[in-house]
């Protein structure tokens, strides 16, 4: 049998949950500005944005590359994940807003005077955590419950999950959802009465984001290793053999699919605050599509490979649409092909292949 | 109290308890009965009134020609169709058309496909492993770890299909043969009362069909086989010219008896050869 992690793979978990956590913060704060050595702080929230990137590939590789189900709408979940703590902390604005009246901007400039019902929790940090998790967390309960009981399978899931985040997209530009439409929600000042917009806060969200990313990571190797794992993969070699074997499949991926979701939201909720925005844009079927080719890009079913893919993807996004804005779009359209014909374990399983012939 | 009436109220005990738990209760000497299932595809009839009796461990051939319905038989057994009239029972108290898929493979009857089904992605030892009769909840998954029985019993199970030293291989690179042979040994990891096996000798070489055979003879007796077979070699072997063989065709009973019985039925000489 094989073990969760060799010695090795120990030591490398450490060494990534070191990097995050004292590295980054050293380097950006103690390092003086002009130092070979100082990380500016774009390049701080960049890499926090993409730790909440690779986020929402490992949950991918959990759903499609360990279970086979490719779904092309995990966008929503990252989404709502956001808007949970977007709420909180357009809340938390008070009375330092544009209108200075204690409502959000939004709702004054469409001349609301009380909340609406779903805001009622947002005062409290807690529970709209909490909400960060329940939400998306139900939706993907329920939604899977139908999809997998009336066993849709392959193409025609993906096409139903880019409905659902396409739909999803369109009830939030709507004002009356009481999102903030098109806009979504902005100009953040506080979260738990701390200054969001400073260095150090930059600094704590990252460190945070790359902790969580290894957390999940660990879970995601203790999850792949146990049986329960090794009947995902099953289900997605031969569905019918783990039926007639006396599995029920609708549990397995329901309860996988629905973690999946999940981790997809505490991504969101960790993006919102770094970024400072959070609009319906993110619920974009291309969205949702992107977190798939980081997960091809990298290597399915690998673990760290999506993780990999989703650094490798957005490097080479923030480089080319600052290089050529131009030809981003067709380059990732190549990369997406390229990896389909000619590495079709991405690119660690091109690492794996070299360093099975050396 | 009489003794026989003492045995005779202790059997209708045993009749009723398992009939409450869910059991399959085997007491009166039929392991599967079908009788007079009708499916029909868009106005084809698949099968048509089929009636079948499978007794405690028999092992029973099913041959007839392409189209048959031997396939759709199988998967009314197993609950992947179900069918528009008729009826399953498994011993004498379990309506199979009641159950889902999963829960007729848990109260134990099992499925080699056609195709062989294996986990291509996992080793020889995991696809055991999976089928390993066990809780099969997910919370229980999570948390599993092998006893020493089980891995005696996977030792066992690997010994006889005769894939001990392919165990830590990767499924997806064995050979047909092999796949086939992995896949017979998934459904007696999971200890069936009924084995039903869609032509498992398809694509192995005449020593595999040959130990196949003696594989499936040893299991006679502890289970019931239904073994739907092409190969009349390999069918003559299995029967040893003592045990019934039933012919269907066009979805019903053509014909059942000996295999040199059916072989000599005019019936069955012109459905296998035409006019």
């Amino acid at each position: 049998m094989k073990t969760l992690l060799g010695a090795k793979g120990w030591a490398a978990v450490a060494a990534a949950a070191a990097t995050v956590a004292v590295l980054v913060p050293l380097l950006n704060l103690a390092v003086p500005d002009g130092n070979l050595f100082h990380l500016s702080d774009y390049t701080v929230s960049l890499f926090g944005k993409i730790l909440c990137y690779a986020i929402c590939a490992l949950a991918m590789d959990l759903i499609w590359g360990y279970t086979g189900i490719l779904s092309l709408g995990h966008g929503v979940f990252f989404a709502l994940g956001g808007y949970g703590m977007g709420m909180y902390l357009m809340r938390q604005i008070g009375r330092d807003g544009q209108y200075r009246m204690d409502m959000p901007d939004f709702m004054v400039f469409l001349n609301w005077k009380t909340f609406p019902w779903h805001w009622a929790l947002s005062d409290s940090f807690v529970a709209q955590m909490l909400l960060v998790l329940l939400v998306p967390g139900l939706l993907a309960l329920a939604f899977g419950f139908f999809a997998f009981r009336s066993r849709i399978k392959g193409v025609y899931f993906s096409i139903i999950t880019q409905a659902l985040t396409f739909a999803a997209m369109l009830l939030f530009f709507r004002n009356e959802t009481g999102f903030g439409g098109n806009n979504g929600f902005t100009d953040f000042k506080r979260i738990l009465g701390i200054p969001v917009a400073t260095s150090e806060m930059r600094v704590f969200l990252c460190a945070l984001s790359g902790l969580v990313l290894v957390a999940f990571y660990v879970m995601g190797r203790v999850i792949v290793h146990s049986k329960y794992g090794r009947v995902l993969q099953a289900i997605r070699d031969a569905e019918s053999r783990v039926m007639f074997t006396g599995y029920d499949p609708v549990a397995y991926k329901l309860s996988i699919w629905t973690l999946s979701a999940v981790m997809c939201a505490v991504a969101g909720a960790l993006y919102v605050p770094q970024v400072g925005i959070i609009n319906p844009g993110e619920m974009s079927p291309a969205a949702s599509i992107e977190i798939a080719i980081w997960a091809a890009v990298g290597g399915r079913a690998t673990l760290i490979g999506p993780i990999i893919g989703a650094f490798f993807v957005n490097g080479a996004k923030s480089y080319f649409t600052v290089a050529f804005p131009e030809f981003w779009l067709f380059f990732l359209g190549a990369l997406f092909i390229a990896v389909t014909l000619f590495l079709p374990n991405g690119i660690v399983g091109l690492l794996r292949r070299n360093k099975e012939r050396s | 109290m009489t003794p026989d009436l003492m045995e005779a109220g202790a059997k209708a005990l045993a009749a009723h308890q398992s009939f409450v738990s869910n059991e399959p209760y085997f007491g009166q000497g039929v392991a599967l009965y079908v009788q007079d299932i009708t499916v029909s595809f868009d106005g084809f009839k698949a099968l048509n009134n089929l009636t079948l009796t499978i007794n405690v461990g028999e092992l029973r051939c099913i041959i007839g020609p392409n189209g048959a319905g031997k396939t759709t038989m199988m998967d009314c057994i197993t609950g992947k169709t179900t069918p528009d009239s008729g009826k399953v029972f498994f011993g004498s108290n379990i309506d199979l058309l009641r159950l889902k898929e999963q829960q007729i493979a848990q109260i134990g009857v099992g499925r080699k496909f056609q195709k062989p089904t294996v986990y291509e992605q996992l080793s020889v030892f995991e696809n055991l492993e999976l089928a390993l009769k066990a809780d099969r909840r997910v919370r229980a998954s999570l948390f599993s770890r092998l006893t020493g029985t089980q891995l005696d019993r996977i030792a066992e199970i690997l010994a006889l299909i005769h894939l001990k030293d392919e165990a830590q291989r990767t499924a997806g690179l064995l050979s047909h043969g092999q796949k086939q042979w992995l896949e017979i040994g998934m459904l007696l990891m999971q200890d069936p009362k009924l084995l039903l096996l869609d032509e498992p000798v398809a694509g192995m070489t005449d020593e595999e069909t040959e130990r196949t055979a003696e594989l499936f003879l040893s299991l006679e007796g502890q289970h019931s086989l239904v073994v739907v077979e092409h190969d009349m070699k390999f069918v003559d072997q299995l029967t040893e010219g003592r045990k019934t063989v039933t012919v269907l065709h066009e979805g019903s009973v053509l014909a059942e008896g000996l295999l040199s019985e059916v072989q000599a039925n005019e019936k069955v000489v012109e459905v296998y050869l035409g006019r």
